[in-house]
């Protein structure tokens, strides 16, 4: 490339999820769009094909579709009194890296969060009075109301297929679906998944102790499914090869199966792969970007200028993009001022095993999110009084295919080798059912994300440094979680039950969940908000900044289906009134 | 499908020459996967033209079908129409080279022929041409200055077109961008090279002369046996031929092959043919490329994509109403039995490999993975199809009307000879399907010219 190339009208940081869906709504609109992807391409028939694609070695335990650490990390610390390490191998959470991102090898876990999720504070300080939100736990609400956002869930649901069963369609709750979630206009657009034992006997139990279980809406298709763009996916055949993997029969939505196809066909865009974006550029009032540096896979660097620039990256590369390029003030955990890196949060699980003798629950045969919820635990579904913690999460049995690798679950007591550990895997593998539990984060203070001042990456930039750990809230939360699990555990007729709580400091090592939030949040005030209503940048208009970045606390549901439908709306706003009347969509 | 090769030309010629001629060099063995997992990502095929993300970003949307072009005042819109449904692009444009510049390869028995630029450049294309030259080239096949053309270029066909639609066809042409490009000498040993022979070949198998309609027939019907007979040239692949690549008529439309593809039969033969599709089957197939009995695979993928999923709904359903009128030919000798003991071995494979899409009945999942049940193609009495699918794999060009560019994967590096001809053999014979078992022998041919390496 001699010279710089020709400005664009958006430009796309990171292609996956967030980058797909602006790429198919801006073009629509007739924006001349330009994405550029650090990683490479990647394709069903080249990269997940189903002659190779069911390789555990390959696929999780190589990370072959993972973000390459040694390319670029980031350092960890519990707390700010620690010195922050680099992270040589990915564990408790694992980016994706290259054309779809973490779209390809997630499990399609699409849910929507409670209407009272997006309104936290407001909502738990009415309810349980000022006391219930301690000074240090810096919750906020969204800015944007579940009813505002509902046709943008639907429209995701739609583009993915989901295979569920709503449990509340204007209002009316509906049997069989989760009468807990907030009212849809219309049902989802397939069927559940067909259940396997192991859930079934889950929900049969938990039925009996009084919850309410219901089919986990799965962005796996329980048909064959032509989604609003045309574009076709094939029924699941539970091969148990979700999470972590790309799907080759095109039975999981992503963006290759679901939007791809038709937005590279469109004049309008162009995708550049190999091309890292290393800054945004901002003019010399720094209100205004007037396009990224990015270096290409020859690396050379480049400036590409661009009218609107999109961080659609992974949460942390958003965050990350915004320190190293000035995009609003750094987040000071000692004053609380600063937004950029503020309220990080996670997701804390737990699990409780059933071990049977005298069932065969065939684990293999599942699917990313083949499964049955509780949700009566979830938000503020249930009264929190006296129990000395906010939020909640759901518990459930997902069958996401026990590959045999990763899953060996073995009773209480047995030893950690030899040949006692490997009888106990041999006689339980094909008999155990295990609960999980999946809830939400709160954001605190000492919880943030900050440039690392010691390590930096490939390219000489300062890596992202995450501070993090649980604290009483999330540990009380998730104990009163997992002690749910534990009563319909001892109501599924087992032999015996084991219950992995989830205790002491967060450990980054194992693998968790890939459910990063926060660090750039949505807000009404530029003070505690990095960016708008619209996913605007308070400090620089012509930036959004879509995902999960947004979230100002973490719900007890997994993420997409928030992002997807928060991505729809900042794209809605930006071809609607960004684009006819450039500035700030809020006045600060 | 349309690479008229068969059509090709010329006795005289020994049949060893044909096979040493028609020999690809054999494929480079593909790469070893660098990342590291237990067993190698095997490459797309070199020669597909949907293996890499430009040929998702150009999509048949590009040229759209206008329907209306066909009935325009305009002769070049009525030319460009007919260029889009004589498909003139996939042969005359090469692999990433300019449209309508020629100079593709074209494989034939008989050597290589590479197709003529006709884009309006005067020295290299056809821009110095006249009217009646281009016309006499259509319909007699003698091109400019008196030279005999070979018949893979399929006049046979254009002969039948009239007067009125090969100046449209030419008005059309002269307004694509000019290029200079030398149409490059063919490959074809003597004494094929020797135009002058190619009279003899005239006088034995080419009737000039333009179709005339059949009053006792519908319109419909009437467009419909011009498309397959005029610019859509439906028997070059779909006719079988005679020693000499001319078209045997007898069995016109009954099943042909080329390119080692099976051109499946169109009549309404009901194991081999189209019998149990209705006409807006065959619609939906050419529009699309799918519909709910069977997906395109081969070279017709590509007709599918530059030309029958551009015509208009109208022609498509008038192809339809003719050749659901074409009789069956002469009943096969069916009831192949193959043994238990390779029913068995191929069902174990199928469960394994193929029934997660195929679905374990066969029935697939219709317009999206093709349904093995009933399917003509894969009951052809030559098996080449079907093995070459399971060796190489297959991808669906993309349709405006089925956008999703589904594959399948290649398994030559999996399955060994034995093994293919075993799950061929079982799908050629489950569910009330019926055709000649598959040899071990056909699959190492095969494998030897497409395959790549040995699985097993």
């Amino acid at each position: 490339m001699a010279s710089d190339p020709a400005p664009v009208d958006v430009l796309l940081v990171g292609f996956g999820w967030t980058g797909a869906i602006m790429g198919e709504v801006l073009t629509a609109a007739g924006l001349n769009v330009l994405a550029l992807e650090r990683g490479g391409w990647r394709d069903t028939p080249n990269d997940f094909a189903v002659t190779f694609d069911q390789d555990e070695l390959r696929y999780y335990w190589r990370h072959r579709l993972f973000q390459n650490v040694a390319h670029e990390t980031l350092t960890f610390r519990n707390r700010g009194d620690q010195v922050a390490l680099p992270m040589r191998r990915l564990g408790s959470f694992l980016p994706g890296a290259g054309v779809g991102g973490g779209g390809i090898h997630w499990n399609g876990q699409v849910w929507r969060f409670l209407p009272s999720d997006f309104v936290a504070r407001s909502h738990n300080v009415g309810r349980y009075g000022a006391a219930a939100v301690p000074e240090t736990m810096t919750i906020q609400d969204y800015g944007i109301t579940y009813a505002e956002l509902e046709t943008y869930y639907d429209r995701f649901e739609y583009l993915c297929g989901v295979s569920g069963k709503a449990g509340n369609l204007g209002g009316k709750v509906q049997a069989g679906g989760n009468p807990f979630e907030g009212p849809r206009s219309r049902d989802y657009p397939n069927p559940p998944l067909a259940m396997t034992y192991g859930p079934t006997l889950f929900a049969e139990a938990a039925a009996r102790v009084g919850f309410h279980p219901f089919p986990h809406p799965a962005a796996n298709m329980s048909r064959a499914y032509t989604n609003p763009l045309g574009l076709q996916l094939g029924p699941c055949t539970y091969c148990g090869f979700c999470e972590k993997f790309g799907c080759g029969n095109y039975s999981k939505a992503s963006p290759q199966t679901t939007i791809l196809p038709i937005l590279l066909s469109r004049p309008n865009f162009a995708l550049r792969t190999g091309c890292e974006v290393v800054k945004v550029e901002l003019s010399a009032d720094r209100k205004h970007a007037t396009g990224v540096t990015y270096v290409d896979e020859t690396g050379a660097t480049i400036f590409q200028a661009a009218n609107i620039v999109v961080l659609s990256a992974y949460i942390l590369e958003n965050v990350r993009l915004m320190l190293l390029s000035g995009i609003g003030t750094p987040y000071d955990p000692r004053t609380g001022a600063g937004v950029i890196g503020r309220n990080y949060a996670y997701q804390i699980t737990s699990s409780v095993n059933v071990f049977y003798d005298d069932k065969l629950i065939n684990p293999f045969i599942g699917a990313g999110s083949l499964g049955m919820i509780v949700d009566d635990f979830n938000g503020d579904n249930f009264d929190h009084s006296g129990k000395g913690f906010i939020g909640g999460g759901y518990l459930g049995v997902v069958n996401t295919g026990a590959r045999p690798i990763e899953s060996h679950p073995t009773p209480d007591k047995t030893p950690k080798w030899g040949s006692a550990w490997k009888k106990a895997v041999a006689g339980n593998y094909l008999k155990t059912v295990s609960i999980a539990t999946h809830g939400a984060v709160m954001s605190h203070r000492g919880n943030y994300l900050d440039l690392d001042p010691t390590y930096t990456d490939a390219l000489g930039r300062p890596m992202l440094r995450m501070t993090f750990d649980f604290t009483d809230n999330e540990h009380r939360m998730s104990d009163f979680l997992t002690e749910r699990a534990s009563d319909a555990a001892k109501a599924m007729g087992g032999r015996e039950i084991k219950a992995n709580k989830r205790s002491g400091s967060y450990d980054i090592v194992p693998y968790q969940t890939t459910h990063n939030t926060g660090g750039a949040i949505m807000g009404t005030d530029p003070k505690t908000s990095a960016i708008n209503r619209y996913l605007q940048s308070w400090d620089v208009p012509n930036v959004f900044v879509p995902g999960a970045n947004a979230f100002p606390q973490n719900a007890g549901y997994n993420p997409m289906g928030t992002v997807g439908a928060l991505t729809y709306w900042c794209a809605e706003a930006i071809a609607n009134h960004y684009v006819k009347s450039p500035g700030p969509l809020v006045q600060a | 499908m349309r690479r008229h090769f068969p059509t090709l030309v010329l006795g005289l010629c020994l049949s060893t020459f044909a096979v040493a001629a028609a020999t690809a060099p054999p494929p480079a063995p593909p790469p070893v996967d660098p990342g590291g997992g237990a067993i190698p990502i095997p490459p797309a095929n070199a020669d597909n033209p949907t293996a890499d993300v430009t040929s998702w970003a150009e999509p048949s949307q590009a040229e759209p079908a206008n329907a209306a072009d066909r009935l325009s005042a305009d002769p070049v819109l009525r030319g460009r129409y007919l260029a889009v449904a004589g498909d003139c692009k996939a042969c005359h444009t090469d692999v990433g080279g300019a449209p309508f510049a020629g100079a593709r390869p074209i494989r034939t028995p008989f050597g290589i022929v590479y197709s003529a630029n006709i884009t309006p450049d005067a020295r290299t294309g056809i821009g110095g041409w006249t009217a009646d030259e281009f016309y006499r080239a259509m319909h007699k096949g003698v091109g400019h200055g008196g030279k005999r053309l070979y018949s893979v270029f399929p006049y046979p066909y254009f002969t039948h077109m009239p007067r009125a639609d090969i100046d449209a066809l030419r008005a059309y042409l002269g307004t694509v961008p000019a290029v200079s490009q030398v149409k490059p000498a063919n490959r074809l040993p003597f004494p094929l090279n020797i135009r002058f022979l190619l009279r003899i070949w005239n006088a034995l198998f080419f009737h000039p002369g333009e179709l005339r309609p059949d009053p006792a027939k519908s319109e419909a019907w009437n467009r419909g046996a011009y498309l397959v007979w005029g610019p859509a040239h439906c028997g070059g692949c779909h006719t079988p031929k005679n020693f000499l690549g001319a078209d045997r008529n007898k069995h016109a439309l009954q099943g042909g092959r080329l390119d080692n593809w099976v051109a499946v039969n169109l009549t309404g033969d009901p194991r081999q043919g189209l019998a149990g599709w209705d006409k807006a089957d065959i619609a939906e197939y050419l529009r699309s490329g799918r519909n709910s009995y069977a997906a395109a695979s081969g070279s017709m993928q590509e007709v599918i994509y530059e030309s029958t999923s551009r015509m208009s709904d109208a022609d498509l359903m008038a192809i339809a109403t003719y050749l659901k009128d074409l009789p069956p030919g002469a009943p096969k000798p069916g009831g192949w039995a193959p043994t238990e003991a390779a029913m068995r071995g191929g069902a174990a494979i199928f469960a394994d490999a193929c029934a997660a899409c195929h679905v374990a009945d066969g029935s697939g999942v219709p317009r999206f993975f093709p349904p093995l049940r009933g399917d003509a193609s894969l009951q052809s009495k030559d098996p080449t199809t079907i093995v070459r699918i399971i060796l190489e794999g297959s991808r669906s060009l993309p349709t405006p009307a089925r956008p999703t560019p589904l594959a399948m994967p290649a398994f030559a590096w999996k399955l060994d000879d034995n093994e293919i001809a075993s799950v061929a053999t079982f799908v050629r014979n489950a569910w009330g399907n019926s055709a000649p078992a598959v040899p071990a022998s056909k699959v190492a041919k095969l494998r030897r010219r497409y395959g790549g390496r040995t699985g097993g």
